[in-house]
């Protein structure tokens, strides 16, 4: 069952469009990672979906579905007067004491995290508090936008786990965007490769190839297509 | 130094203006536009140089132009892609310069400075009724208003208007400011929105701790101000500023000291 239908989608200036006749669709329970280089249209595309810009073409969600969206960074001053508990209160009746502390158990952290303010925690504990919130109101879509971009190393793998986890747990359906081809490999089902337009689709193992990254990132590629080139045996949790 | 009627009701309507005023000014820091709201504060001039042309409440002629000025904000946000900062600062300062060529030179002095002792009894009770009314409304907005604030696409991702929200504010907004102008006048009415926040942001942690102290704050330059006028016999609007201002260096002082 399809979950969402994207055709002919234009986003932008006629002159110089951000995203040009893009059309893809995506189905119940998949998890669909968009990669393409920097100002290739990625975060255009998740406003376009969310309805927070202009487009022209069409944007057909399965009816009675409700997004969740966690953004790329969210630019926060460090002295904010606001705490995590308020920052999860924003939603109003849904963020219940009993749901927020439901919600801490699946991103993994613990309640005194709820008296800290929300500008004094870390990146990756701000993350995992978005990705919290974002799922609050029981989503049956979410849609990351490089989740992880500001975090380290270990923290950005411990927030894949996470959203693998959930992704299981839930059985909700994933659209992310991420830059970093190892986890496109550990999560994705399909891959969708963006250019202002569509570059190539379909599944990690046969779209993460040499020529269709050359095509993408054109010298980049060395630097993406790291060890995994050469591993013959992943567990793609494409089930 | 007599204490009479008249006194007790300045004190009050006082109090209630920046009890509202400084409410809305924890979410005009929250904002980051204190420099915009100060700016837009001045379009409350001409309008009051109107109300006093055609014989009508300089209130209702303060309100009538902020109530265009930001609706014209509103449409110049979301239908060009001008950049609003410079275009507010540069009409309401002409506006400004507009008011003070037209307002007779008598009456300049007090739109530009206010004088809340002039207020009569119903002005008073109106102050007062509509303060209420902002304190209301901005309590049961405040959550989307705040999340708006901190990310728009967020709340539009949780099913909230930003539009129609961000119009609710800045309509908020110019009646705040109409009202304050009889207390403070035209000049110095973005102070009394946004001194008493600026010092409660200092030392608050939670959004309900800052709102709360900015009110706090507001209420006290407020009662400060009118009854040090009352023992200086000078005009309250100046003081309710330096009071306020004390308050935000003593604020800085105790987060420099938490810190």
């Amino acid at each position: 069952m399809e979950v969402l239908k994207v055709e002919n989608l234009i986003v932008g200036k006629e002159s110089s469009p951000v995203i040009e006749k893009l059309s893809f669709s995506v189905a119940k329970g998949e998890t669909l990672a968009i990669i393409g280089p920097n100002g290739a249209g990625k975060t255009t595309l998740f406003k376009a979906l969310l309805g927070l810009t202009p487009y022209s073409g069409t944007i057909t969600w399965a009816p009675n579905t409700k997004i969740g969206y966690v953004p790329q960074r969210m630019e926060i001053e460090t002295d904010v007067p606001l705490t995590v508990e308020e920052f999860f209160r924003l939603r109003g009746k849904v963020a219940t004491p009993e749901k927020i502390r439901e919600i801490l158990n699946y991103v993994q952290l613990d309640t005194p995290i709820l008296k800290a303010g929300f500008g004094e925690i870390s990146v990756g504990q701000r993350q995992r508090i978005l990705v919290g919130w974002s799922i609050l109101d029981n989503p049956t879509v979410l849609l990351f936008d490089e989740p992880t971009a500001d975090v380290d190393i270990y923290g950005q793998e411990s927030i894949y786990k996470m959203i693998s986890h959930l992704h299981e747990t839930l059985g909700l359906t994933v659209l992310l965007i991420s830059h970093d081809l190892s986890i496109v490999y550990q999560y994705a089902n399909n891959v969708m490769c963006l250019n202002h337009q569509q570059v190539c689709y379909g599944i990690p193992d046969e779209i993460l190839k040499a020529e269709h990254l050359q095509t993408l990132y054109g010298g980049e590629r060395g630097f993406y297509a790291h060890n995994h080139m050469g591993h013959t045996n992943h567990n793609h949790s494409t089930s | 130094m007599t204490l009479d009627l008249t006194f007790f009701q300045i004190l009050i309507t006082a109090v209630f203006v920046a009890a509202s005023a400084s409410l809305l000014g924890s979410f005009v820091i929250l904002k980051r536009m204190a420099l915009v709201g100060d700016a837009l504060s001045h379009v409350a001039l001409p309008g009051i140089a109107l109300g006093l042309a055609f014989h009508v409440n300089p209130f209702i002629g303060a309100f009538t132009t902020l109530f265009l000025a930001v609706v014209g904000i509103w449409v110049l946000k979301y239908q060009t892609e001008l950049p609003v900062d410079t275009l507010v600062g540069i009409f309401f300062t002409a506006s400004l310069a507009l008011g003070i060529l037209f307002i007779p030179e008598h009456e300049l002095l007090e739109a530009l400075f206010g004088d809340i002792g002039t207020l009569g009894l119903m002005e008073s009770i109106m102050s007062v009724l509509l303060s209420v009314g902002i304190i209301g409304s901005l309590i049961a907005i405040h959550k989307k208003l705040a999340l708006s604030m901190l990310s728009d696409e967020l709340a539009h991702s949780v099913g909230i208007n930003n539009r129609k929200l961000d119009l609710v504010y800045l309509l908020i907004f110019a009646l705040s400011i109409a009202l304050g102008i009889r207390f403070v006048g035209a000049l110095l009415m973005g102070s009394l929105v946004i001194i008493p926040a600026a010092a409660a942001k200092n030392i608050s942690r939670s959004l309900h701790g800052f709102m709360t102290t900015s009110v706090l704050f507001g209420v006290l330059s407020a009662g400060g101000g009118v009854i040090l006028s009352q023992i200086l016999d000078v005009a309250p609007g100046p003081l309710f500023i330096l009071t306020s201002t004390v308050l935000f260096i003593l604020s800085l002082i105790l987060r420099k000291l938490n810190q």
